[in-house]
């Protein structure tokens, strides 16, 4: 065998890893190279979480690990032996949809959705900072997160939707009417 | 209205903040191998030799494939099936797909791709229009008028010089539009597998299932019945995801012949080769007009660098021109055209095809106008704005406008009359007007079969189905069509099953591109709604005892008219209707009218309706830096009629994010390696970091206003809100950057080092203008001369002076 070849096979040999993803304590084994991009959404089968470029340039698969925003295409799995992932698929509490997924959802700061799940973890981690953030720490915020579609306004408004349901002040967006608008 | 109108959330909308909406690339099949593409380094080269023999014999890959697998060439224009899936022969640009490695995962298919051996016979490389125009060897293309021009057009819709010689004023002015590149953040992706006896299924991240059945079925060289393509929701699509794709024949290719499901997803460098994106373009407008700001003709040239592909290019050559028309009256109109061939990733294509390029000189020069004529440029456009159902100088027809109202809001909200050439030196406000299509009066390719059907489904447990092949791209197509159903039937939009974007399951919608599809699937699915209410209209009306036409639907009710309490629910009335008539199914289906221009290349502009849109821009340019910041935009869109504001309102900002981006740092550009390496044409820098593109700080406030002047054509008379909004904010930019200090940025994007060299011309006493200094002489043929609508004749051309007008 050559060189290159033993290379490789070594590439591909399989790590194993513990984690913790959306609660759940959880074995997985992957090889080593993977980013915890990769370990999400081929190993674990958590396809929520979206790629756009995979060198940290625009932000789509930002999840949290122990709380904090981080690109998981920049993260190897292997470094998150042992801490808590979170992803878009942890967000809501069974069929509830957490406050900013229903704030998102109603105001229209998803149009295509793709780089939604990023825009969301990274509100999170900003929201339990700082339960009522103005506009401009929440453009600070994302703007490590790009999106095409939106212009951005109706995801500032989403985000400030959502502190205020969280804080338990009522919302100035009544949720829209019909099954549609049920959280 | 108990749904059009009304803010909702979107019917996907849960699925979209959940994770659950599932795009190309989050498709995982049984025994699916991986596919990568082997791409050219070089911009023109004849291919010597492709050696696979070394990759074949990787450990773990299963295929390998090159241009010799792939005899048919396609393309989405008939007149332009210039691409094969794998380049034959030779490649044209850097990026070109020269072989495919289907292997057992993608890090083995990037191993087996370093081990394929090309040789290539470099050629000279053609890198701009101008090289274009001035080589006739070698070709790009052994097809086109000649050299390497792919398209010329000419038309005169009356004697253009006569009426400029009698103007009182002459004004000739020379702009450039740089391209720039949709940026999806999707990257595209594709799975193809085997399906049924010898067929193929392929799931992909594209806006027009249609067309690329179409293509599949001709490059796979398999009966159309035996192709199936599933557009799966694209994460955003801008016009990206319109062109049958390589990598989408490749995939399919293979897993026909290895029996098992292919998936490919292209990385973000590789999405910059495919490009499609806005072209370039140069050009030129000298503008006849009277004293008092009337236009009295206008004569436009335009010169496209289309890149290596002829892509959609035929449409975007018509595109620079055929809309000028349609927002001011224009007596007479002269539009010559050239598409160009260069050794670039092939232009598209982009969110207002081809028309915000034009749009953007037409309003700058606009602005001149009215400078020089001592006129406010919101009350000059509004002594011209184009009348409603009327005819244009190249015979559109124009519904509803909106325009007047349109400029008249805008004006109000942004305090315009105390800012204009009143705000203290270095900020400004300009202003700019557009219109857009509400959807292609013709199909890509000839055929008199309807642009978009509806099937409905109802049954006894309440729910209606809907079957469409409309496109769901973030939009919100699926939401549209969910409303209409729902409006007519009077149910919950929820109740609304949606099936689309299935070339296997769903009537023919021919896809998400001219802003086609709030018209034309909304009015199809207003039809085949129709007819299911009146069946279960009829049957309902016999337990009611009153007779069908007095039975309403509202609210999941079926009652009679101005009597309430005697009603069923919609369930219970299906079930009647279930009963009397059996399985109950019906279609719609809709066609645009024909349209009233009858010469050749009439074709390109007719659309059922068209929106309107006024803008204002404010900035404040710093003059020690060039720096340019937009404080705020205020815009209003005729849109018709709203269905959903909070999606129309998205579709809004979301347009004015993209023309702030192309006004100020979107630009897809080259540059030629160090000799030492290859002196290639490269892309500059083909990533997401160096490609800039707005963040949420470069982001302004935007009010949005929408005006509603329902069209007759349209279903509840909503017109398009997609692209449109788009098209006034690069020209409102450059104008408002003029206000503030007075220099005149004629090229895009704007960008500081622009700023300051203009500045520094005004120091110096010279014209404070940076922008194109000429246009260069193009071989545009003789025009096809048709005269406009008020000079006589039935919308034919009168006289061809030369057969070769149209190539």
């Amino acid at each position: 065998m050559n060189a290159a070849a033993e290379g490789a096979v070594r590439l591909r040999r399989k790590v194993q890893a513990r984690l913790r993803v959306n609660g759940e304590e959880m074995e997985v084994s992957f090889a080593s190279y993977k980013t915890l991009l990769e370990v999400l959404r081929e190993d674990l089968g958590l396809t929520g979480t979206k790629h756009g470029c995979e060198l940290g340039e625009c932000g789509a698969c930002a999840v949290l690990v122990d709380g904090e925003p981080q690109l998981s295409c920049l993260v190897l799995a292997l470094e998150c032996d042992g801490r808590s992932v979170e992803t878009v698929e942890g967000l809501a509490r069974g069929g509830e949809l957490h406050p900013l997924q229903a704030a998102f959802a109603d105001l229209g700061a998803a149009q295509c959705g793709y780089c939604t799940p990023g825009i969301l973890m990274t509100a999170k981690a900003l929201l339990e900072r700082e339960p009522s953030p103005s506009r401009e720490r929440i453009r600070e915020a994302i703007s490590g997160n790009l999106c095409r579609c939106t212009g951005y306004e109706q995801i500032y408004e989403a985000i400030e939707e959502a502190a205020k349901r969280m804080s338990g002040e009522p919302g100035t967006v009544r949720p829209s009417q019909g099954e549609g608008g049920r959280p | 209205m108990k749904v059009i109108g009304k803010p909702r959330r979107r019917v996907d909308g849960r699925a979209k903040v959940t994770g659950q909406t599932r795009f190309a690339d989050d498709i995982v099949l049984p025994r699916m191998a991986h596919c990568r593409l082997l791409r050219s380094p070089h911009p023109h080269a004849e291919i010597v030799s492709v050696d696979v023999s070394r990759a074949e014999k990787l450990p773990g890959v299963y295929l390998v494939l090159t241009g010799e697998a792939f005899p048919v060439s396609f393309g989405i224009m008939p007149v332009s099936q210039d691409e094969y899936p794998l380049a034959r022969g030779k490649v044209r640009y850097v990026g070109d797909p020269v072989a495919a490695v289907i292997a057992r995962d993608e890090q083995t298919c990037g191993e087996a791709l370093d081990l394929i051996e090309v040789k290539y016979r470099p050629l000279a490389t053609i890198a701009s229009p101008a090289e274009a125009l001035a080589t006739a060897e070698p070709r790009i293309h052994d097809y086109g008028p000649q050299g390497n021009i792919h398209r010329l057009q000419a038309y005169e819709f009356g004697d253009v010089e006569e009426a400029l010689a009698r103007s009182d004023h002459v004004f000739e002015d020379v702009f450039f539009y740089e391209g720039n590149t949709h940026l999806a953040m999707e990257q595209h992706a594709a799975v193809a597998a085997p399906e049924g006896e010898g067929g193929v299924l392929l799931y992909s991240s594209t806006q027009n299932p249609h067309y690329l059945h179409r293509q599949l079925a001709r490059v796979l060289a398999l009966p159309a019945s035996r192709v199936r393509v599933v557009a799966m929701p694209n994460g955003g699509g801008f016009g990206g995801k319109c062109d049958p794709a390589n990598h989408e024949m490749v995939v399919a290719k293979a897993a026909l012949m290895l029996g098992r499901p292919v998936k490919i997803c292209l990385n973000r460098e590789e999405v910059f080769y495919l490009h499609r994106g806005r072209h370039p373009v140069l050009m030129k407008f000298r503008t006849g007009v009277t004293k008092d700001g009337r236009l009295t003709g206008v004569h436009l040239q335009t010169l496209l660098d289309g890149g290596a592909y002829g892509s959609h290019g035929p449409a975007s050559t018509f595109y620079t021109g055929v809309l000028t028309t349609t927002t001011y009256d224009l007596p007479r109109f002269k539009f010559e055209a050239c598409r160009t061939f260069t050794n670039k990733p092939p232009c598209g294509p982009k969110r207002g095809h081809g028309t915000p390029q034009p749009r953007f000189g037409q309003e700058v020069q606009l602005d001149k106008i009215a400078e020089r004529l001592g006129l406010d440029p919101a009350e000059l456009r509004l002594r011209i704005v184009a009348k409603p159902d009327s005819l244009t100088a190249n015979w559109l027809r124009i519904g509803s406008i909106g325009l007047a109202e349109c400029i008249r809001r805008v004006v109000e909200r942004s305090g315009w009359k105390n800012k204009f050439r009143k705000l203290p030196e270095g900020r400004g406000v300009g202003l700019a007007c557009s219109a857009y299509m509400c959807g292609a009066g013709l199909p890509i390719y000839w055929n008199k079969m309807p642009h978009s059907g509806v099937q409905l489904l109802a049954d006894r447990s309440g729910h209606v189905t809907a079957f469409c092949g409309a496109t769901e791209i973030g939009q919100g197509s699926d939401d549209v069509l969910a409303a209409i159903v729902a409006e007519v039937l009077g149910i919950a939009p929820e109740d609304v099953r949606l099936l689309t974007g299935d070339t296997g399951l769903t009537p023919v919608d021919l896809g998400s591109y001219s802003s086609r599809v709030t018209v034309m699937m909304g009015n199809a699915a207003m039809r085949a709604a129709e007819q299911l209410k009146a069946r279960i209209a009829e049957a309902a009306s016999e337990q009611l005892g009153v007779a069908p036409h007095r039975v309403e639907f509202a609210a999941g009710r079926v009652f009679v008219a101005g009597d309430p309490s005697r009603a069923m629910a919609f369930r219970e009335a299906v079930e009647l209707a279930e009963a009397k008539f059996g399985t109950l199914g019906t279609v719609g289906s809709y066609s645009p009218p024909k349209p009233p221009g009858r010469y050749k290349g009439a074709g390109v502009g007719p659309s059922p309706a068209y929106s309107y849109t006024a803008c204002v821009v404010e900035v404040e340019v710093d003059k020690a830096t060039g720096w340019i910041a937009v404080h705020k935009v205020w815009i209003a869109h005729d849109i018709g009629r709203v269905i959903n504001p909070v999606l129309a309102r998205g579709q809004v900002v979301g347009s004015v994010y993209m023309g702030l981006a192309e006004a100020l740092m979107e630009e897809q550009a080259f540059r030629r390696l160090p000799p030492k390496l290859s002196s290639a044409l490269v892309h500059r820098i083909p990533s997401l970091l160096e490609y800039k593109s707005p963040t949420a700080l470069d982001m302004p406030e935007v009010e949005t206003i929408f005006v509603e002047d329902p069209d007759p054509n349209c279903p509840f008379g909503a017109k398009e809100v997609g692209q449109g909004p788009l098209l006034p904010v690069p020209p409102a930019v450059a104008n408002a950057i003029y206000d503030a200090v007075g220099v005149r940025i004629d090229e895009l994007p704007i960008t500081p080092d622009k700023v300051l060299r203009a500045l520094e011309l005004k120091a110096q006493g010279k014209t404070p203008r940076v922008g194109p200094a000429s246009f260069p002489a193009v071989p545009y043929p003789k025009p096809v001369v048709v005269p406009p609508p008020w000079e006589g004749g039935d919308g034919n051309e009168v006289k061809r002076h030369d057969a070769a007008a149209v190539v």
